[in-house]
């Protein structure tokens, strides 16, 4: 529905007031504030952004209680803030600075300088079985690995290592909650969410399979 | 909950440059940027409660309208000194740079000097591309009204840059 007047008060006043260009960079810029005012004043729910990695740029999320969600490349970011917005809270911001800490951590991690991290996590993507199989699985001492079965048994369900896969290969932060230390137990390498090449780099990374 | 609304940045994306835009005809390139962080603010305080399936774009600008309202009205408080501040409004980089039309600076500043509710309605109306019943929702009242303040706010405009 466009609007009506055709003269040239109505076309002048379509046009905007401003050259379109440095009116989108200022909205832009006014964007930024905005964020940094928002990130400042802890006003969102959930607060996104990227980090690299040797896998491509990961996809990261963060609440007020810590890490929530960490995805691979080719879970896409548009995908993931979806799924945030619907799991967690509409009020998902992209966050105006780095993601400085676990992107320090990340980068220790993946140089072989950092065997364990000290991020704080946010447990709320995860539920009940799915929070005792990981919390035995972020147990596992790096350079080390458990099985399904073990896993399973751990948490209180012997007969469940297929479940105990299961919730393993929905790991909503993989890497920092390690489930790539879950093998089957006759030692092939199982299954892997992030696909089982970054597995095994994973596993050699620590030491845990030769390379 | 397929029709849930987006998240908040893809609103936010989706809707950034409507209400700078809207802003800036309204209160001027220098006062924008509060209004801006108020609305914004304002609507991501609101925006869990907001019904699925809501006009995201009538409702960010009824926000950014009330925003520009308290803009105003801070403004007349002030008085007197501010005088200065609108004439600068005026010749600053926005106003002038669109040498295409020479009369852009004379049309916005009729524009932020017309009446706050036909000033929305013209600035809703072909900034925004409100229809007039979002206009109405926006500035709270009725589709006549809306169409009649959006009418004598083009009037006077056309009056003001024939003259």
């Amino acid at each position: 529905m466009r609007p009506s007047a055709n003269d040239a008060v109505g076309r002048a006043l379509r046009a905007g007031p401003a050259p379109r260009r440095a009116e989108a960079a200022a909205a832009a810029e006014a964007t930024e504030r905005l964020l940094r005012r928002i990130a400042r004043e802890e006003l969102a729910d959930v607060t996104y952004g990227s980090v690299d990695s040797p896998f491509g740029t990961l996809h990261a999320a963060v609440t007020p209680r810590g890490l929530v969600r960490l995805a691979f490349p080719e879970e896409t970011e548009p995908a993931m803030v979806e799924e945030l917005a619907r799991r967690i809270s509409p009020r998902v911001v992209r966050s105006p600075e780095p993601l400085e800490r676990l992107e320090r951590e990340l980068d220790e991690y993946f140089s072989g300088r950092r065997r364990s991290f000290s991020l704080k996590l946010d447990w709320r993507l995860i539920g009940p079985f799915a929070r005792r199989v990981l919390t035995r699985t972020a147990a596992i001492p790096y350079g080390s690995f458990s099985s399904y079965g073990e896993i399973a048994a751990e948490a209180g369900s012997p007969r469940g290592a297929r479940a105990a896969g299961n919730a393993l290969g929905a790991n909503p932060i993989p890497i920092v909650i390690p489930c790539h230390r879950v093998l089957h137990t006759g030692g092939g390498l199982g299954g892997y969410g992030g696909g089982l090449e970054r597995k095994r780099f994973l596993l050699e990374l620590e030491g845990a399979l030769e390379g | 909950m397929s029709e849930s609304n987006p998240p908040f940045q893809v609103f936010l994306d989706q809707n950034r440059d409507a209400v700078w835009r809207f802003l800036v005809s309204s209160v001027g390139p220098s006062e924008a940027d509060d209004c801006f962080q108020e609305t914004f603010v304002s609507a991501l305080r609101a925006y869990p409660r907001l019904r699925p399936g809501s006009n995201l774009r009538a409702w960010v600008l009824t926000i950014a309208h009330r925003k520009a309202l308290d803009c105003h009205r801070g403004r007349a408080r002030r008085a007197l000194p501010v005088a200065g501040v609108e004439a600068l409004d005026t010749r600053s980089p926005y106003a002038q740079a669109d040498t295409a039309q020479p009369a852009d600076a004379e049309l916005w500043g009729a524009v932020r000097e017309l009446p706050p509710r036909q000033r929305s309605a013209v600035v809703l109306r072909f900034l925004a591309d409100l229809a007039h019943r979002e206009i109405a929702a926006a500035i709270g009242c009725s589709e006549d009204a809306a169409r009649r303040s959006l009418h004598e706010g083009l009037q006077k405009l056309r009056a003001q840059v024939a003259a």
